[in-house]
């Protein structure tokens, strides 16, 4: 399979700041590739390399075998954008936003017409055509940007948060059209600070933080290895601490589980939970949780559960 | 921190440092862009471009020209008019190209939406002055045809006019986007408007000639760019066209080359980071 983007040792500097920090990766074609990673760590900013809005400072990029800092025009003609912060044109309507994009990219007005009203459709907005922006919600303004993006059929599809602050339907109907837009053939590269969308979209995804890369692989790969198959959750009493908790519970960290303490609670990573409950002389009085391991377990263990910003 | 003198760091200097402004047929697009919004709000703008203008014009003209009769040999009205297109499509094109620009580039984030498409930021930098201009050009023509509405358009000359206003367009346009690059917040055109803009429409021989002026003035008024702009299009007005157009024009449109030149730099300076 042909390597749509590929990347080593991209760094990008803010003055002396180092927002990128030499990570190298690969996307494959026909892949959906996703960059987890806390605030601050440095998706935005790759983003911005690969589609060429940020030059880059050290390391090579090449995107649809192109290097991008010298074939930008080339490049931005064949991948589509979708940025994280709004900057859909507030002063056009919905369609003439579209007409107007299809401009920068040299469409002929006809043939962008046409594409417009079909993409509208597809995202369920073709009745909104002629509403100004402002009337849309955020959902629907998301929808029009992901339509936006693709305008010009690109081969390589950049989404930077597509479904932040939307509601779970909103959330699922641009699940369910991203995954069709990828059985088209389009590669996906999406951030997301949601773990059930990289679990249901990407076939293989980085976390990232401080600039750098912790982890690479599919989903599943990284749960296995990374929190293994089951987590319990045992929730701490008042002034009670991991020591105290697992003396309470039963002594020691069962065998084959890892044992992790936050603030309040303390989560036993283990291939056989059942198991685990029932050797621990855990009093019915105390708040637990049996569960499956998930992303969010492995994105929590590698950064850490302090806030960033 | 790593330091590793790969060998893409050339190309990056290369590209930075680029002197010329790298432009294709795709800054029209920006133009259209424009252009297609203002169509929608159009009337709101002309009204504001010419009104105030107007007002000059009648005041002035009628007001003050009673009083002050003749100057250079012609009724006071018909000195005041060639100037006055002038310095409308001066305001029209700085305040798209200030307000406007700033707007789109901060507050809307047009220019970072444009920028995932094949279009250039010069590209947009060019889109913006020619739209700019194009507004210098739309005001200066509706001022154009008032005045022919109040005879005073009496040589076929004077409809170059209508290109001299789209030449002062481009320069005021592009001196705005270097204001509008280096601009923090909209406040700062508030000092932009007074310290350059208001002394230029005052100075540069719209009201009297510049000859009035003392010596030293004169020569402060010969570097303002809208004195040769007034100048070149008093002459139109009167049919003389000669050498002195000439310079004018000549001096126009090297100022507005290189306020442009200067206009790409100062964008990219604040917008590639
Ligand atoms: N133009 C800039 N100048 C200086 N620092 C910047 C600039 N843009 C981003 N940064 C810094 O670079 C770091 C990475 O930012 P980036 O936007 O890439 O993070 P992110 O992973 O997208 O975060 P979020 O999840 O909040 O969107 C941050 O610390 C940010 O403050
Ligand atoms: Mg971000």
């Amino acid at each position: 399979m042909s390597i749509v983007v590929s990347a080593t040792d991209l760094t990008k500097r803010f003055g002396s700041f180092t927002a990128v920090d030499g990570i190298s990766f690969e996307v494959l074609k026909g892949q959906c590739f996703g960059f987890l990673g806390p605030n601050g760590a440095g998706k935005t900013t790759t983003m911005h390399m690969i589609t060429n809005f940020l030059p880059i400072t050290q390391g090579a990029l090449s995107v649809l075998g192109l290097e991008v800092m010298t074939n930008a025009r080339v490049v931005k003609a064949r991948i589509g954008v979708v940025p994280q912060e709004n900057n859909l044109d507030t002063d056009l309507k919905v369609l003439e936003n579209l007409l107007v994009y299809s401009r920068y990219h040299g469409i002929p007005l006809r043939q962008a017409r046409g594409r417009a009203m079909e993409l509208l459709s597809f995202f369920q907005l073709a009745e909104h055509a002629r509403s100004p922006i402002e009337q849309l919600s955020g959902g629907m303004q998301r929808r029009l940007l992901i339509v936006r993006g693709l305008i010009n059929e690109p081969e390589l599809l950049i989404l930077d948060e597509p479904t932040t602050g939307l509601d779970p339907q909103a959330r699922h109907v641009i699940w369910q059209k991203l995954r069709q837009l990828q059985a088209q053939g389009v590669t996906l590269i999406l951030t997301t600070h949601y773990m059930e969308e990289a679990e249901q979209l990407c076939d293989r995804l980085v976390i990232i933080d401080h600039g750098r890369i912790l982890v690479e692989g599919t989903p599943r790969d990284l749960i296995r290895k990374h929190a293994g198959q089951e987590v319990i959750e045992v929730r701490l009493r008042p002034g009670e601490d991991r020591e105290r908790c697992l003396e309470t519970i039963g002594g020691t960290v069962p065998e084959g589980a890892e044992v992790e303490c936050s603030a309040d609670t303390l989560f036993i990573y283990s291939a056989d939970a059942a198991k685990i409950l029932t050797d621990l002389a855990i009093d019915p009085g105390r708040t637990i949780l049996h569960r499956r391991a998930t992303l969010e377990d492995v994105f929590l263990r590698l950064t850490g559960r302090e806030l960033r910003e | 921190m790593r330091e590793r003198a790969g060998p893409r760091q050339p190309v990056m200097a290369r590209r930075s440092s680029r002197l010329l402004p790298d432009l294709t047929w795709r800054a029209v697009t920006v133009w259209y862009r424009d252009a297609r919004v203002w169509t929608t709000f159009y009337k709101a703008s002309v009204i504001g471009n010419l009104g105030e203008p107007l007002l000059y014009l009648l005041a002035m003209g009628w007001g003050l020209g009673r009083m002050v009769g003749t100057v250079d040999g012609v009724p006071y009205i018909q000195f005041l008019a060639p100037g006055l297109v002038c310095s409308t499509a001066m305001y029209a094109a700085t305040f798209e190209c200030t307000f406007g620009a700033f707007t789109r580039m901060t507050r809307q984030h047009t220019y970072n939406a444009i920028l995932a498409t094949p279009v250039s930021l010069d590209e947009i930098v060019a889109g913006e002055i020619l739209w700019g201009a194009t507004k210098g050009f739309l005001s200066g023509a509706a001022m154009l045809l008032v005045m022919a509405l109040f005879g005073l358009v009496t040589s076929l000359w004077a409809l170059l006019a209508l290109a001299l206003s789209f030449l002062i367009g481009l320069l005021f346009s592009a001196l705005s986007m270097i204001v509008t690059a280096k601009s923090p917040s909209y406040d700062f055109f508030s000092y932009y408007f007074t310290l350059a803009i208001a002394p230029m429409f005052l100075f540069s021989g719209i009201f009297f000639p510049v000859g009035n002026l003392p010596q030293w003035a004169q020569t402060v008024a010969w570097f303002l760019p809208l004195t040769h702009g007034v100048s070149a299009s008093r002459d139109l007005f009167a049919g003389e066209v000669g050498w002195r157009i000439a310079s004018d024009t000549l001096w126009l449109v090297v100022f507005f080359l290189a306020s442009f030149i200067v206009a790409v730099r100062e964008i990219r300076k604040r917008m590639v980071l």
